[in-house]
């Protein structure tokens, strides 16, 4: 297993997304898992990391209406390796982003106070 | 294997607190104790009479504590477990065990909320989960919204029907005196309110109010020297699966499909035995789901269930008679009062809104983001 005291699994996804990667790990049997963990659902076995292609597809998804701005989406996203998480897609209306749309990863800056995050842009077509 | 019997226990008190705006610095445990103080005297016990304690709030850690000192009581047995608005339907369970194993007699479960006074924000603070927060999701009502898109996706599912959930809700509420809202509600109106997200608008979500309450059970041999008809406890189930809404396998099937065979399984009985349904509608995609999962319409078929007012006042199934959290109460952790209208129907004390022979009601918690799934069967003598 290992170390939680020179690297978190949050930790090696953030360096990943730096790098303009998703990041998800695999169980022993080659079953994805999303969120990071230390430890492997279910089994209690070893992880390995593994970085997606990056496509994926809307599971679900919503506009939020904040006082004063723009619809904001707020989406879950299944990837084609078989992992879900949460995400915004972008350079599209939040009200035109629909179940079964093809998407696809980019890494979002963040900022002073949050670290870089995934968020998707439409990729209508990708297989 | 559940060790858990039929009827074992019973409600024998219960009450609200004082309910919707409380004055100025009223604390949940103030809510608390005279929620438990109220469901004593209609249970006709005393304080000195308790000796277990289960309670769970937003706005006080270390609730079984937090009241023990406010009452200067001792319980034998005490249980804080916190799953969201579900908590007090597992406190039932827990009740249940403990009272059957001797480990306490007389016990009292307790909730208070001032999120209305202080703010849901101040109330509910979120935990920040790098997966989630970054994307500002408005929780839990962004989770239930996916849910319910999901649900119109895949089945079908109209704004139409949502909204017909939050007018039958309405429709109820105006029949009982205690509910928060007073004047009836359209779907054209529900509709067009004011959009939070997408598919919701204001009007598909939960009220925030102030309030609580607390219920009273003890053994069926001593509920029968009490005060009131006792509601026994027929039976109850108790699952969880998962935290985050990202983690949830499927958002249209919720974890009430375990915990309510369970109960079934524990009471005898099947849905067409249930008289009126108690459940959790912190949003109008709540009722269709549990619905489903909970075997009164096939999975997928929720919405035009309900639609042409089957769950309204008159309709054939009596769903949140008292006007629920969309119309009624909606404190923040809703679940115990989702059990006391049940509890009131069991002992036929809901005047107008009275559903008729009601001798078997389920009351049905949620809580988290379709997390955590908890429901209790209660019955009258003639079900035992």
């Amino acid at each position: 297993m290992q170390s939680l005291t020179e690297k978190s699994p949050l930790g090696t996804y953030i360096e990943h997304v730096k790098k303009g990667e998703l990041a998800y790990q695999v169980t022993e049997d080659g079953k994805a898992v999303f969120y990071p963990r230390a430890v492997a659902p279910v089994t209690g076995g070893d992880l390995e990391w593994r970085v997606s292609k990056g496509l994926g597809t809307v599971y679900s998804t919503t506009a939020m209406y904040f006082k004063g701005e723009a619809p904001l989406n707020v989406a879950l996203i299944d990837m084609d390796e078989g992992f879900r998480l949460m995400s915004r897609v972008e350079d599209i209306d939040a009200m035109q982003v629909k179940i079964g749309m093809r998407v696809k990863f980019r890494a979002h800056p963040g900022d002073e106070k949050q670290a870089p995050y995934p968020v998707f842009t439409p990729a209508e077509g990708a297989k | 294997m559940s060790g858990l019997k039929k009827g074992s226990i019973a409600v024998v008190g219960a009450a609200e607190s004082d309910l919707g705006l409380v004055a100025p610095n009223t604390s949940p445990l103030d809510l608390m104790a005279q929620g438990t103080m109220r469901a004593l005297e209609d249970a006709g016990l005393k304080l000195s009479d308790v000796d277990g304690l289960f309670v769970a709030a937003s706005q006080t850690r270390m609730g079984p504590m937090a009241l023990a000192e406010y009452l200067r009581i001792k319980p034998r047995y005490f249980d804080g477990t916190i799953i969201g608005g579900s908590s007090f339907m597992a406190h039932v369970a827990h009740a249940q065990a403990a009272i059957e194993h001797g480990l306490c007699e007389v016990a009292v479960i307790a909730y208070g909320s001032t999120q209305r006074s202080v703010s849901r924000a101040a109330a509910s603070p979120r935990e920040y989960n790098y997966y989630e927060s970054p994307y500002r999701p408005i929780l839990p009502i962004s989770a239930y919204a996916m849910a319910a898109a999901r649900h119109m996706h895949q089945y079908g599912t109209t704004r139409e029907q949502l909204a017909e959930v939050a007018v039958a809700a309405r429709q109820w509420a105006l029949m009982n005196p205690r509910a928060w809202e007073k004047e009836p509600l359209t779907i054209e109106e529900v509709i067009n309110a004011r959009m939070v997200s997408y598919p919701f608008t204001v009007r598909d979500c939960c009220l925030v109010v102030d309030g609580g309450g607390a219920i009273v059970l003890t053994s069926a041999a001593r509920a029968k020297t009490l005060r009131k008809k006792p509601a026994y406890v027929l039976g109850a189930g108790e699952a969880l699966s998962h935290n985050t809404i990202s983690s949830m396998p499927d958002l249209t099937v919720t974890a009430a499909s375990e915990s309510g065979p369970k109960a079934y399984k524990m009471a005898g009985i099947k849905p067409s035995d249930v008289d009126m349904l108690s459940l959790y509608d912190a949003f109008t995609i709540t009722p269709i789901l549990f619905l489903e999962d909970l075997g009164f319409c096939p999975k997928g078929e929720g919405g035009r269930f309900v639609q042409g007012g089957t769950i309204a006042p008159g309709g054939k199934l009596p769903v949140n008679t008292s006007g629920g959290g969309l119309s009624y109460c909606h404190p923040g952790m809703y679940g115990l009062l989702v059990m006391i209208e049940a509890i009131r129907q069991v002992r036929g004390e809901c005047g107008e809104r009275q559903v008729p022979n009601c001798n078997i009601a389920l009351a049905h918690g949620n809580g988290g983001v379709l997390s955590s799934q908890c429901t209790v069967i209660f019955g009258s003598e003639a079900t035992l």
